[in-house]
């Protein structure tokens, strides 16, 4: 069951629009990539090499949830109807764990249903492991729901988000692995009506991480948030990739992601594409990428992509920094008695403040300040030296 | 009573061509309550005697000393010596992207005082300081120095002094780039904290401008990366009047 969509039948032009990606359900439409495609190019292959092909054990992760009562929660077999209306994978990874994938978690907010308590999601890998999440809030719920990942293995995953008309979600991810996993995974979330979306994004762990969170807009009103955090260590490679799709008029898209990278070959790859189509009148959108380089040796690639296709906007701009923290900045502070430690901490944590601070669940956001001041430390730790 | 002591003091700083030498043997001594001046012309090495008593790492020490009531400053790091007592008002203060005026004054505080000032007690200082150095509250909530005006840098700067109260302070051009009436809040605020802390101070200034408002008692003409002259208040009028020519063939002070 191959999904193509009609413009992509049409020969593919060089460069590649956005538009004309092919996305399919069945992995075999996508050839084994191999890095120089545009969208893996970034990417270290040989460290990703395992989930470029079916995986022969797909069971290494434990897949825990908790909800509030009220929410509804099912594991279903992956050919259930819910499934795939409105996620086409467009890589092979995604495609391969859709497929082979054993069972699928499907999250039903009820219509009109609100929850201040959140709904976590936590995957643990131990080794090679698939996942797929289907959260849909129905039309005029508000809801907010964690997915946490922990552990070491293999990880491919696909999360598919349906936000109806009128709902608000709150959607945390959370990669929090150890040094050794990697993660290649899809967040798509489709908007309806006057829909609201706050999506946070939070990746401190891992050998490889590649997320490609993408949102599209049913209706008019839709409006997203999608903010992300990583820190990204000596070795590490952690790749955000995101795309707002404004296919209805009168959608608004906001996205602010912040890196801080520390250590040799520390690299960190954000990719901000944004496709306002034709009949997107009224389109609002912003994004921005900020990179702190704490230390020589580390690497930052930041490109925003912004199509335009109709003249009538409220707003569009895109904006891309990468600092670094110079000694200027540490001479300054120290020159006012703030120690070197404590200087790197108050930029590093100042830099991350407005992201974080956007989590509504507490214990995340305390678990993810941690997070950043072991890595203050750990770079503390080596200047000493 | 504070004593801000420098003797015989060389620094270089490395460049593209080795090594340079910029300041050539600089003798001078601050006490708590008095009020020096240096003036002297563009590149003769005024902001490198600041940076070498703040202990910025681009310049390098070769020899001489400066000791604050008999400590060696010299051996200390850059926010040891700030909690020694001393302070520099920079010249072209920096930008810190990410920490917030409050957060940053905070800490700085803390770290000066050794304790964390007391919530409530630290917000009415801060407000008072601000409200009389006619910095806007709203500058509280941003990141230090970002997109702040010339003027606006360099009130935070007096900003920071007020709350720091070094004993002794080093203020680098801090009247360039002010307006006649920003000058003014500027000069009352430093002249505020001189009073109340009995604050030394060193000036270092182009014009006379700021010593109409702030009454140095002592002024000298820095030349070549040494003090070349040495005198009152008088000396500002001559420099003023004469420009820095007149002074440029006096041999360095104590040979
Ligand atoms: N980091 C550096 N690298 C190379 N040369 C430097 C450096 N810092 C200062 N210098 C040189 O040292 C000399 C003295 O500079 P300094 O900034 O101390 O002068 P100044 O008296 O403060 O001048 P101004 O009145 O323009 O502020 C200048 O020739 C300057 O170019
Ligand atoms: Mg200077």
């Amino acid at each position: 069951m191959a999904v193509v969509q009609e413009e992509r039948e049409i020969a593919i032009s060089v460069p590649v629009n956005k538009s004309e990606v092919v996305s399919s359900f069945r992995a075999d439409d996508f050839a084994v990539p191999t890095g120089r495609e545009e969208d893996w190019r970034f990417t270290p292959m040989r460290r990703v090499k395992s989930l470029l092909n079916p995986l022969p054990d797909s069971s290494g992760a434990k897949v825990a949830i908790t909800a509030p009562d009220g929410v509804n929660v099912e594991w279903v077999e992956s050919g259930d109807s819910r499934l795939g209306q409105v996620l086409t994978p467009v890589d092979r990874v995604s495609a391969l764990a859709w497929e082979h994938v054993e069972q699928a978690l499907v999250v039903t907010v009820p219509k009109g249903s609100t929850f201040d308590e959140s709904i976590l999601v936590e995957i643990d890998g131990s080794a090679a492991s698939y996942s797929k999440i289907r959260i849909i809030a129905e039309a005029d719920s508000s809801a907010t729901v964690v997915i946490d990942h922990t552990g070491t293995g293999e990880h491919a995953s696909n999360v598919e988000v349906s936000v109806g008309d009128r709902s608000r979600l709150v959607l945390t991810s959370v990669q929090d692995w150890d040094r050794s996993a990697v993660h290649l995974g899809r967040i798509h979330t489709q908007l309806g009506r006057d829909a609201t979306l706050q999506q946070v994004v939070a990746t401190f762990g891992g050998d490889t991480v590649r997320l490609v969170s993408t949102v599209g807009y049913d209706g008019p009103g839709g409006s997203a948030d999608l903010f992300g955090a990583y820190f990204a260590d000596a070795g590490q490679h952690l790749e955000h990739r995101l795309f707002a799709d404004h296919d209805a008029p009168h959608c608004r898209s906001n996205v602010v992601y912040k890196g801080a990278l520390q250590g040799e070959h520390a690299h960190t790859v954000w990719i901000g594409d944004v496709l306002i189509r034709a009949k997107a009148v009224g389109t609002d959108t912003y994004e921005i990428n900020r990179n702190l380089v704490l230390t020589d040796g580390a690497r930052a690639d930041s490109v925003p992509n912004l199509e335009i296709e109709t003249g009538e906007i409220t707003g569009a701009g895109h904006a891309s920094t990468t600092g670094r923290f110079d000694d200027e900045q540490l001479f300054y502070l120290q020159s006012r008695g703030i120690s070197a430690d404590i200087a790197r901490r108050l930029v590093v944590s100042g830099f991350f403040a407005d992201v974080i601070d956007q989590i509504p669940t507490e214990s995340i956001r305390t678990r993810l300040w941690a997070a950043v001041e072991d890595e203050i430390n750990l770079v503390g730790a080596e200047q000493s030296q | 009573m504070a004593e801000l002591v420098i003797r015989d003091l060389h620094v270089s700083v490395e460049g593209d061509e080795g090594a340079r030498e910029i300041l050539r043997g600089v003798n001078l001594t601050i006490r708590s309550g008095e009020i020096h001046a240096i003036m002297g012309p563009n590149g003769s090495g005024k902001s490198t005697l600041a940076y070498s008593i703040a202990g910025h790492p681009r310049y390098v020490i070769t020899s001489g000393t400066v000791t604050l009531d008999g400590a060696d400053v010299l051996a200390m790091s850059v926010d040891e010596r700030a909690r020694a007592g001393l302070f520099l008002a920079m010249q072209y203060p920096v930008e810190v992207p990410g920490v917030t005026v409050s957060n940053f004054l905070r800490t700085a505080a803390t770290a000066i005082r050794g304790e964390a000032p007391k919530l409530r007690t630290w917000m009415s200082e801060m407000k008072e300081s601000m409200e009389t150095l006619q910095v806007d509250q709203s500058f509280a909530s941003r990141n230090v120095n970002e997109g702040f005006s010339g003027g606006e840098r360099k009130r935070h700067e007096i900003l920071q002094m007020e709350l720091l109260k070094p004993k002794i302070a080093v203020l680098d051009e801090t009247d360039s780039g002010l307006d006649i009436d920003a000058l003014k809040v500027v000069a009352a605020g430093v002249n505020r904290v001189h009073d109340k802390e009995d604050t030394g101070l060193l000036l270092i200034t182009h014009t006379t401008r700021l010593l109409k408002q702030i009454p140095a008692q002592f002024v000298h003409v820095f030349g070549d990366g040494v003090i070349v002259t040495s005198g009152g208040p008088e000396l500002a009028e001559q420099i003023d009047a004469e420009g820095y020519e007149a002074f440029a063939a006096v041999p360095a002070a104590g040979e």
